[in-house]
Parts: C-alpha cells; sequence; structure tokens
C-alpha cells in the first residue's frame, strides 16, 4: 500500500476535540444502558428462581434445558455439573443470545466507544497509542458474529413457542387448558416480536438473505427477504437497544408476577 | 527547472480531456495529463441531466439522422456540420463503451439504458444517472484512466503553449503547491479546458473556467470561432445571494416541471418560435404526457432550446411578472396532482436538486416552487478545428470539449455537451497520438529557452510588482470588475452601444491588469493564480465583445434588442478571431461550411 | 448584515501555524466557503483553500468547521452558533500543504492498488448487457461519491492511528464494494480487502456515515458487507461445505 509522502498531525490527546456539542453523552449513554443491562441480567442469570410463572416463561432462562421446571427439555440439574459452581439453567443457554448482541455490528461499534474509548466519538482523541482493530486477534474472533446468528434464529423459534404456550391457560377450576391473553402474553409477544426485528435486520442475516448476490432481479422471494431484512437492517438500532431493554423487562414482569408483587391482569 | 516529457500532453481533465489521455494512452503514446485541479473535480461532473445518443432504447424511432438534425436546428445552421455528423452517428458507442468501462446508467423496464427527454431533442435521448450524469462520467473515465499509466500532473496550470517551426512542441506551467516551473515537452497538445464562465458575475462555472484554452491556443497562433455564442442556461438559482448561478438541471423540466410567474401563469406558451411550432405540444396536458413518455405527445414548451426559454424568463422579469428575488418559478411539486407517489418520484430522480435546494436554500422541491434565472453557462465558440481530427490551425495543437468550436453552431442542446466530450475527446486523442508517432519529441532548442523564459517572467511579475504586501491593482478586483462589465454588457440581452462600452471596458481593464500586484509568495496562493488567469480571461472576453458587436443579427444564443431577427448574411457567415500580425486581435468574416446534399436532405427531412 | 467572526488555520508546516482571526460581514444564505473567499478578497489574498464547484458537487472544499468535517460550501452560516467565532481548520488525516490545503494524493494512489472493473463477455445479442434496476440500486448509490474524503478524514484508523499503509479508509471501501457489488464484475478482490486492505481495521464506529456530504451509508451498506463477504471466504466453513455441495 503506499505509503503518505509528508508528515501527518501528530495524534491527538485523549479527549481532545474542537467539537462543541455534548459529544460524550452518546457513548456515556452507552456505557450506563449496557452497564445496567450486564448487571442485571448476570443476577437474573444466578437467581435460579421466580423464571416462571404459570404458562409464562422469562426469556432469560429460556428454554429451560435442564431444571426444576415444567418447561425443562431434559429434567433436572444434571449430575455431572460442579458442586463448587453455582447453578442456573440459566447459565447453560444465555451465552448464545449474550454473543449474538457482543458480536453485533451495531452493538460493536457503540461499545469500542462506551467501553474501550477507540475513540470515544468521532473526532475525538483517544487513549491508545496502538490500533490493531478487527484485524487481529482478539478481535478477529468477532467474525464468529455469523454462528451466533444460527443460534438466535432458532432461539426466536423457541421464544415464539413460549409466546404461544403464554396464550394457553390452565384452568385452576377444570385442569384444562385454554385460550387466553394476559398482560404477560403481549409483554413475551412484543419481546418475540422486537427480538425478530432485531434479529432478522442483523447484517449477517441480510447478507445471507441476499446480500451476497450481485444479481438478485429473477428470484422474487430473495429479493423479498433482502429488502425486508434491507428494512429492519436500517433500524437496526432501535430494535437493538429496544429488544434489549424489553427482554429485561420481560425477565423482571415475569419474576415480580412470580414473586407475587405484581399481578397478572388477565385480558382475554 | 523541472521538464516533463510526453508523446501527447492533455491539458484537462474533465470529459474530453479524460478521453483524449485515455485514447491516446491506448493508442501506445505516453501521455501527460496536467489538471488545475484535482483529477476527477473538473466542471464535467456539474452536468446533470444526460449524455445525448441516439441509443433508441426508449424510443425506436431515434437514430443519428434525427440526432443529427436536431444538433443542426438548435445550433441554427451555423453547425459544423462534418462535427456534428461524426458526433450523432459515435455518441451511442462512446455511451457504449462507458458502460463496458463499470459506469452504471439508470435501466428500462427491459434493462437497458434509461433515456429521458430534453430541450431540443425529438426523442427521450438523454443517457442518465438520476441528476448527476456528469459525476458518473468522469468517475468511469478517471478510474479507468488510471490503470493506463497516464501520468496525472493534479494542480498544475498551463500559462503558455511552446510553439517551434510552427508547430506546438510543449507547454509550460506552473504548481499551486509550491509554485514551481515546469516545461511539459510534448509532440501534441491537446486542450480540454473548458468554458469561460468566469467571466461572468452569475455562472454556473467554478474558478477554473477562465478560457486558459482558448487564451492558449489563440496566442500559439490558432483561430478562435463562434465567440459571440456565449449560452445562458435559463435556470440557475437565484436565492440566496451567495448561491446565485448554481445549476438547476433541465431534467427538472424534463421531468415535468413548469415555469410560471408571479401570477401564477405558465408564460411559456405565450411565445413558440415557429421553427418550433409543430412539435411543440398544444397545452398542459399534452405537454404532461410528453414528459410521463407518451409517444404521440409533444413536448411542452419548457423544453424548447435554451436560449429561447431564458429570453423567455428575462422577459418576464423585466416586465415585472418576476419572483421576490428576480427569478420565475420552477414548480415540479405540481405533479403531486398527478402522481401519487410524486414526493419520493422527485426524490429518486433528481435526488441532487433535492438536496441542492434543501441544504442551500431551506426549500424542499417536493412541496415548493424553486426560483430560478439565468446563469452563464457554456460557450458554444471556441478553437476552429478540423471536424474530423480535431486539429487547429497549428499543427500539433488539437482541442476538444468546450473549447473547441463548431459542432453546437449558435446555441447547444442539452445533454449535447457530455456527448462532444467523449466523441471528439477520443477523436483528439486518437489523432493526437497519431500525430505524435509521425513527429518525434526533439531537445531543448533556442525557440524553447526563449519562450520559457518569457513565460517565467511573465508568471513572476505580479509577485515581483507588489510594493510592501500587494497594495498595487488587485487581482481579485478586476477579475470582480470584469465580471460585472461582462454581465452588464454582454449578456444575454445585446445592443451595439452596449457592446461598444463593454469592449471599451474590457479594453481599460487590460491595461490595469498588466499592473496587477499580488501579495504572499508563489506556495498556494490565490491571489496570484487568480492573477495569472486574468489575461486569459480579458482576452476571451474581449473576443466575445467584439465577435457580439460585429454580428448585427439575432440568432441562438446571440441576441441582439437592437437586430432581433436572423439575417441571410449572418445566417452564412462565421467569425473567426485571431491574433495579428501587429499583436492586437483581427476579427474576420468567412463563409460558413455548408452540409453536403445527403447531409442537407436529412434536415430537409426534419425541419 | 451581521459581522461574525473566523479563526482560520494559517501555515504552512504543521506545528509552524496558527490560527488568524478575521472579521466579515455576513449576509443571507451565505455559506462558509463564501465567507472565506470575502475574507480571502478583502484581507488575506493568500489565504489558500482548494474549492471548485460551490454546490457540493465536486468534494474539493473539505475541511473542519467547528471540529466537524465538512464541505464548507454546503455548511451555511446560519446553522453555526453565533456566540463563538467559527473555528476552520484543515482535515487532519493528510499532510498539510498551506493553510486549508491538505496534500491527498495519498488517496489517489490507493486507487489504483484497487484492480479494476472487468465485466463478463458481453451476453445480450446487441453485443452489450442487460441489468436490471434492483440490481443496480445499491451500487448507484455508492458512484455518489464525490471523492471529498471526508470519511478518510474523520475516520480514526487513519486520523489518530495513521494506518495510511495497511488500510484504504472508507472511501475506498465504498469504491471496492461498488465494484464488488457490480452486476457484470468478475473481479475478486476480497482478499485484498481481507489483508492489505485492511476491511478488519473497520470498528464500525459509523463517523465515515455521519459526515458523508452524499449521504452514502458507508458503514452499513458498503464496508460491513464487504467484511460479511470476507467472512464468506475465510471465516465460515459451513458456508463454503455447503458451496462445495451445492457446486457453487
Amino acid at each position: 500500500m503506499p505509503t503518505v509522502a509528508g508528515a501527518l498531525p501528530e495524534q491527538q490527546g485523549f479527549g481532545v476535540t474542537r467539537r462543541r456539542d455534548n459529544w460524550w453523552v452518546v457513548p456515556a449513554a452507552t456505557f450506563t444502558v449496557l452497564s445496567a443491562f450486564i448487571v442485571y441480567s448476570t443476577w437474573a442469570a444466578f437467581q435460579n428462581a421466580h423464571y416462571e410463572f404459570g404458562n409464562y416463561l422469562s426469556p432469560m432462562y429460556s428454554p429451560v434445558l435442564f431444571g426444576d421446571s415444567h418447561h425443562a427439555w431434559f429434567g433436572g440439574k444434571p449430575s455431572i455439573w460442579p458442586a463448587f459452581l453455582p447453578w442456573s439453567p440459566a447459565l447453560l443457554i444465555l451465552w448464545a443470545p449474550a454473543g449474538f448482541r457482543l458480536t453485533c455490528y451495531y452493538y460493536r461499534g457503540s461499545y469500542y466507544k462506551a467501553f474501550w474509548a477507540s475513540p470515544m466519538n468521532c473526532t475525538v482523541g483517544k487513549p491508545w497509542k496502538t490500533y490493531r482493530g478487527e484485524n487481529s486477534l482478539p478481535l478477529i474472533l468477532q467474525n464468529v458474529h455469523r454462528y451466533f446468528l444460527y443460534l438466535a434464529v432458532a432461539f426466536i423459534g423457541i421464544l415464539s413457542w413460549d409466546a404461544w404456550m403464554a396464550m394457553w391457560f390452565v384452568d385452576p377450576a377444570t385442569g384444562t387448558e385454554q385460550f387466553g391473553v394476559g398482560v404477560g402474553t403481549l409483554v413475551l409477544t412484543t419481546n418475540v416480536i422486537l427480538l425478530g426485528g432485531y434479529t432478522f435486520g442483523c447484517h449477517s442475516f441480510r447478507h445471507l438473505a441476499g446480500g451476497f448476490l450481485n444479481r438478485i432481479s429473477g428470484k422474487p422471494a430473495r429479493q423479498c427477504a433482502y429488502e425486508c431484512s434491507s428494512w429492519l437492517n436500517v433500524r437496526h438500532m432501535k430494535f437493538a437497544w429496544s429488544s434489549l431493554f424489553w427482554v429485561a423487562f420481560s425477565d423482571v414482569y415475569v419474576r415480580l408476577c412470580s414473586m407475587g408483587i405484581w399481578t397478572d391482569y388477565r385480558i382475554l | 527547472m523541472q521538464v516533463a516529457e510526453h508523446d501527447v500532453l492533455v491539458i484537462g481533465a474533465g470529459g474530453a480531456g479524460l478521453r483524449a489521455a485515455i485514447e491516446a494512452s491506448a493508442a501506445g503514446a505516453s501521455v501527460g495529463l496536467v489538471t488545475k485541479s484535482l483529477l476527477g473535480k473538473a466542471h464535467t461532473v456539474m452536468a446533470e441531466g444526460g449524455i445525448a445518443a441516439a441509443l433508441a432504447n426508449v424510443d425506436g424511432r431515434d437514430d443519428w439522422r434525427t440526432h443529427f438534425a436536431d444538433t443542426m436546428r438548435g445550433g441554427q445552421y451555423v453547425n459544423n456540420p462534418t462535427m456534428a455528423e461524426l458526433h450523432a452517428k459515435e455518441s451511442p458507442d462512446r455511451v457504449r463503451e462507458l458502460e463496458a468501462w463499470g459506469a452504471v446508467f439508470d435501466r428500462t423496464n427491459d434493462q437497458k439504458i434509461l433515456q429521458r427527454n430534453f430541450g431540443g431533442h425529438k426523442y427521450p435521448r438523454l443517457a442518465h444517472v438520476g441528476d448527476r450524469t456528469g459525476l458518473e462520467m468522469i468517475r468511469t473515465l478517471q478510474d479507468h484512466g488510471i490503470h493506463l499509466g497516464i501520468d496525472v500532473h493534479m494542480e498544475w496550470t498551463v500559462t503558455r503553449l511552446i510553439v517551434d517551426g510552427g508547430r506546438v512542441v510543449g507547454a509550460f506551467g506552473y504548481d499551486r503547491e509550491k509554485g514551481r516551473f515546469q516545461l511539459f515537452r510534448a509532440s501534441a497538445v491537446v486542450l480540454a479546458t473548458g468554458g469561460i464562465g468566469r467571466a461572468y458575475r452569475i455562472t454556473s462555472n467554478s474558478w477554473e473556467y477562465t478560457g486558459d484554452g482558448h487564451a492558449l491556443a489563440y496566442e500559439a497562433g490558432a483561430e478562435l470561432i463562434d465567440m459571440e455564442y456565449v449560452q445562458f442556461h435559463p435556470t440557475g438559482m437565484v436565492w440566496p445571494p451567495s448561491v446565485r448561478g448554481i445549476l438547476v438541471t433541465e431534467g427538472v423540466r424534463g421531468e415535468g416541471g413548469v415555469l410560471r410567474n408571479s401570477e401564477g401563469q405558465r408564460f411559456m406558451f405565450d411565445d413558440i418560435p415557429d421553427l418550433y411550432r409543430g412539435s411543440t405540444a398544444a397545452d398542459p396536458e399534452e405537454g404532461w404526457r410528453y414528459t410521463q413518455g407518451d409517444k404521440e405527445a409533444r413536448r411542452p414548451p419548457e423544453l424548447l432550446t435554451r436560449d429561447h426559454v431564458a429570453r423567455c424568463i428575462v422577459r418576464e422579469i423585466k416586465e415585472g411578472r418576476g419572483s421576490p428575488h428576480g427569478g420565475v418559478f420552477l414548480d415540479i411539486s405540481w405533479i403531486r396532482e398527478k402522481l401519487k407517489d410524486s414526493e419520493a418520484h422527485i426524490r429518486r430522480k433528481l435526488p441532487s436538486m433535492y438536496h441542492q435546494f434543501k441544504e442551500l436554500a431551506g426549500i424542499d422541491i417536493t412541496s415548493e416552487a424553486m426560483e430560478v434565472g439565468p446563469t452563464t453557462h457554456y460557450v458554444m465558440g471556441g478553437v476552429r478545428v478540423d471536424g474530423e481530427t480535431q486539429m487547429s490551425r497549428v499543427p500539433g495543437l488539437f482541442a476538444a470539449g468546450e473549447c473547441a468550436g463548431g459542432l453546437h453552431g449558435a446555441n447547444r442542446l442539452g445533454g449535447n455537451s457530455l456527448s462532444d466530450l467523449l466523441v471528439f475527446g477520443k477523436r483528439a486523442g486518437e489523432h493526437a497520438a497519431m500525430f505524435a508517432g509521425a513527429h518525434p519529441r526533439d531537445g531543448a532548442s533556442g525557440a524553447e529557452n526563449e519562450q520559457v523564459e518569457a513565460a517565467t517572467r511573465d508568471a513572476l511579475a505580479p509577485l515581483e510588482r507588489q510594493d510592501g504586501g500587494g497594495n498595487g491593482v488587485g487581482s481579485y478586483a478586476i477579475q470582480s470588475e470584469l465580471q460585472d462589465l461582462m454581465q452588464a454588457k454582454v449578456g444575454i440581452v445585446r445592443s451595439q452601444a452596449e457592446l461598444e462600452s463593454g469592449l471599451e471596458g474590457v479594453l481599460a481593464l487590460k491595461e490595469r491588469a498588466e499592473s496587477v500586484s499580488v501579495a504572499g509568495n508563489r506556495a498556494y496562493n490565490p491571489g496570484w493564480h487568480t492573477a495569472l488567469d486574468l489575461p486569459n480571461l480579458l482576452l476571451v472576453s474581449e473576443a466575445v465583445a467584439r465577435a457580439a458587436a460585429l454580428r448585427q443579427e439575432s440568432r441562438g444564443a446571440h441576441f441582439r434588442e437592437d437586430y432581433t431577427g436572423k439575417d441571410e448574411h449572418w445566417g452564412r457567415t462565421t467569425l473567426v478571431v485571431r491574433k495579428g500580425a501587429d499583436g492586437a486581435m483581427e476579427i474576420e468574416e468567412e463563409a460558413v461550411t455548408p452540409p453536403r446534399d445527403e447531409l442537407q436532405q436529412i434536415i430537409e427531412e426534419n425541419r | 448584515m451581521a459581522s461574525r467572526t473566523f479563526r482560520i488555520w494559517r501555515g504552512e508546516q504543521e506545528g509552524e501555524g496558527g490560527f488568524a482571526e478575521y472579521t466579515t460581514d455576513i449576509t443571507e444564505g451565505m455559506v462558509v466557503l463564501d465567507a472565506v473567499h470575502q475574507i480571502q478578497a478583502e484581507s488575506a489574498g493568500d489565504l489558500a483553500v482548494r474549492w471548485n464547484c460551490k454546490a457540493g458537487k465536486c468534494g474539493s472544499c473539505s475541511a473542519e468547521v467547528n471540529g466537524n468535517p465538512r464541505l464548507m460550501c454546503m455548511t451555511r452560516m446560519s446553522d453555526l452558533p453565533e456566540d463563538r467565532p467559527v473555528t476552520i481548520e484543515p482535515m487532519r488525516t493528510f499532510p498539510l500543504l498551506k493553510d486549508l490545503v491538505t496534500d491527498v494524493s495519498w488517496n489517489f494512489e490507493v486507487k489504483k492498488r484497487i484492480r479494476k472493473f472487468k465485466p463478463r463477455e458481453p451476453d445480450a445479442e446487441d453485443g452489450t448487457w442487460r441489468m436490471a434496476q434492483v440490481d443496480v440500486d445499491r451500487v448507484q448509490e455508492f458512484r455518489k461519491c464525490i471523492e471529498c474524503f471526508l470519511c478518510q478524514d474523520v475516520c480514526h484508523v487513519l486520523r489518530d492511528s495513521h494506518k495510511h499503509d495497511e488500510f484504504i479508509g472508507p472511501r475506498f471501501f465504498v469504491h471496492a464494494a461498488a465494484l464488488e457489488m457490480h452486476p457484470l464484475d468478475t473481479e475478486d478482490r476480497l482478499e485484498e480487502l481481507k489483508e492489505a486492505q485492511g476491511v478488519g481495521y473497520c470498528n464500525i464506529t459509523k463517523c465515515c456515515t455521519k459526515v458523508c456530504p452524499e449521504h452514502i451509508t458507508i458503514t452499513d451498506n458498503a464496508i460491513i458487507p464487504l467484511k460479511e463477504r470476507v467472512v464468506d471466504r475465510f471465516y465460515d466453513p459451513v458456508r463454503n461445505l455447503f458451496r462445495i455441495i451445492g457446486g457453487r
């Protein structure tokens, strides 16, 4: 690659900029909200309690692979789980959506700014003297995003099933299941819609849906998938934040109902 | 002094220069390309509407004959018929060639290159990319050219051609960055320097358009023709004042935009020239259908030739029916009456117009009318060249594009400029390479030394005249005065008295310009650059004023309020400007070359 | 008419210049470039500034206005706060030549290294090609680029980390994307994009997208799709397997 002929200006010092707007607000907000979510979700993941309420299952615990819940797929806590490790069914699955978000192109851009100051915002000096970006280890591993996408799509299926199950209530009198809608049903349905919007607008999904093709004309299904994904992709940031918030809120909702603090109202 | 040696030296890196450089390089010549700006910034990027070429993708009835006849009619039959013929015949291939080099034109439903309607063209003929066709063209040529081994001299300005033994052997120039001088030795030189718009106050042209090629050729002994024909584009922005003159593409009207005066009247329907009566819509409804591709409909009067539309606008303003800021209204937003999704449609078809008005004037063209008025846009006149080879009277000196004269006659049709650049850029490059092949470069000579010394002296004079920081005559001031003078006296509507006083004014400024002094040093000094451009501007201004004063009739872009009709004698006459033996400008009447019989027949069939 | 103060960077070498203050009258509708020209004509004849079209179409008058990379011709004075002088500086990512003018020649050198357009054989009856509008929409967005190099200026990989030797910058990812996604193109640029051209250095700050005067969605539509194509080729064995099985 060609080199620059003349001398370049020295690197600006950390935080140095001639911008006059409040450039630090966005990274500060990102830092605060993401940190709050990480703290809450970590706390919630270790609770191993109050993650279900009747036919509602917290998205942070779904799917329950092993656990003391009627939602569990394969029975109780596996016997090989080391005794010295705290146990929670969330620990078995939470890495997948966490990994999806961690390697998401949008989040990468935001947390590099908010957590790494690389840089904190456009034209603001950064504290680092060396820079390797995503060109070498460790950040080159971000390219694993596509595998997390495959998992995230599976999670959309599972959470859709959960939302569907949240529409079937057991009548305590007769013991039969009947269709119904509670506030919790709406909460869990909204959750899967927002997560779907986030997942199907993912840059990797958009690429696989049709972005990899140079000629999409004459392939109506592909074209439609690509255009839909592109529509979502333009709104990727909005879906990223709203779905993040809503996952936490869904967990809070189920948790508080389960603890008897909130009451789940039936609408239908 | 540094010396650069090339077989072919191309001066100017707009569409014509790049195309010439590509062709010469492809022919095996070593090519140097000199540009006053960075590569890819030339005025070609401002071209919006499209490239006229009879591809017949949208209307199968189109062919080169119709294009030829349209060009001749637009030029009022004083065009160089050979050029008009070659242009019409070759432009489709030049457009397809761009596609092979990576250009991405808008597409028809059957996946061919889409073509749009434009003033004076009988059929939809302009291959385009939204309203940024010029950018697409220059980028395609640039990206193709950089892989051919062309030596690009960016931000260099040529101030003088070196002539030895009656032919051009090189050029002398300086670089903007440091003010270094360089001699470019070459066996052939192609001028592709564009126009002269900076001679006027209100212009769509950038600072570069100071008539350099015209002046270089003139000083080297070549002839200029048709200098009285300066095109005023009917629609430039008029407000805010600082953007006055910036172009509003004819594409707005091609997409259905209409001109109205302050009384809300579509005044273009009031004055339709006889030459165009049969091909103009009878009512607004027919005009609308035409813009929407109805092949049976005739074009709305807004799409008449530029000279005519510009004069109608001037009339409305003069007679007190102008818009608040001294223009008229150009409205595309009205099409919401016709189209459901008009807002998105306008934004897709005219994206850069949308942004230009949004960002510079705070106007949303999808819901409001624009205010527009005429702006100096193009000079039909230029270096007289051979129609086939583009060589001037001076052996080894070629010219192509706007700085060459002949193709457009008295008035250029929109879209014919980009195709001109391609067709004749290619021809100039081809023939320059051929000429260079037959004329190997000589080394240094006495004549060369002498001229280089004189050029160096001239270039340094404004800096050496400075007395304690340039308190003498400022280069900006003279340029500014000249612009006001030309705008007022040698503008759209002309008269003998004004032209004569304009000429006097130019000559007076010329004298004052000889004592221009500038502050600062040779490193990137815009004041100095302006001083060095001044002689060229003054020279072309003088040529325009002289030729305009002589031509006592109205034809095409040249409109005389004291001689409003066409005149038979002048219809057969071309005005030729050259430097006389005594160093003064002389101007001569010559007979226009008539088209050969076959071409004349095509013209008659299309009348 | 209101008078405004400007602080304009003057000097021919980094470290040997400074801000000079100028005051000039501002009329309605004026842009920053108008003010600079007025200052040039009134009091600083040798103030170096690069410009051409003055209509946001050529991309010559790039500079940093109040710390933001902008085209001076498209920055209206009325949009700038009046409480403090307007600061105008040259772009930081390129070597300074003089005042507001920088040496951007590196960009032109970089472009030469990107493999040129190589179309497939013409396959329509008339010896040309057919292309559908939906297939060129994406490429046309990239081809709006006016090469103002503001995206190069704002990108911290160049601006602060000076990776000019290993990283081609947003402008040329847009250029490469326009070629890679061109419906006719048959050239393969992925390995170079990954290796010599350093697409991995981009860490998605999206600053380039924010400053683009042509509103090209550089990061989401050009750089990330290129990263995805690189993933296809180099980091996704499953997809490669499918490709081998599917014979594509």
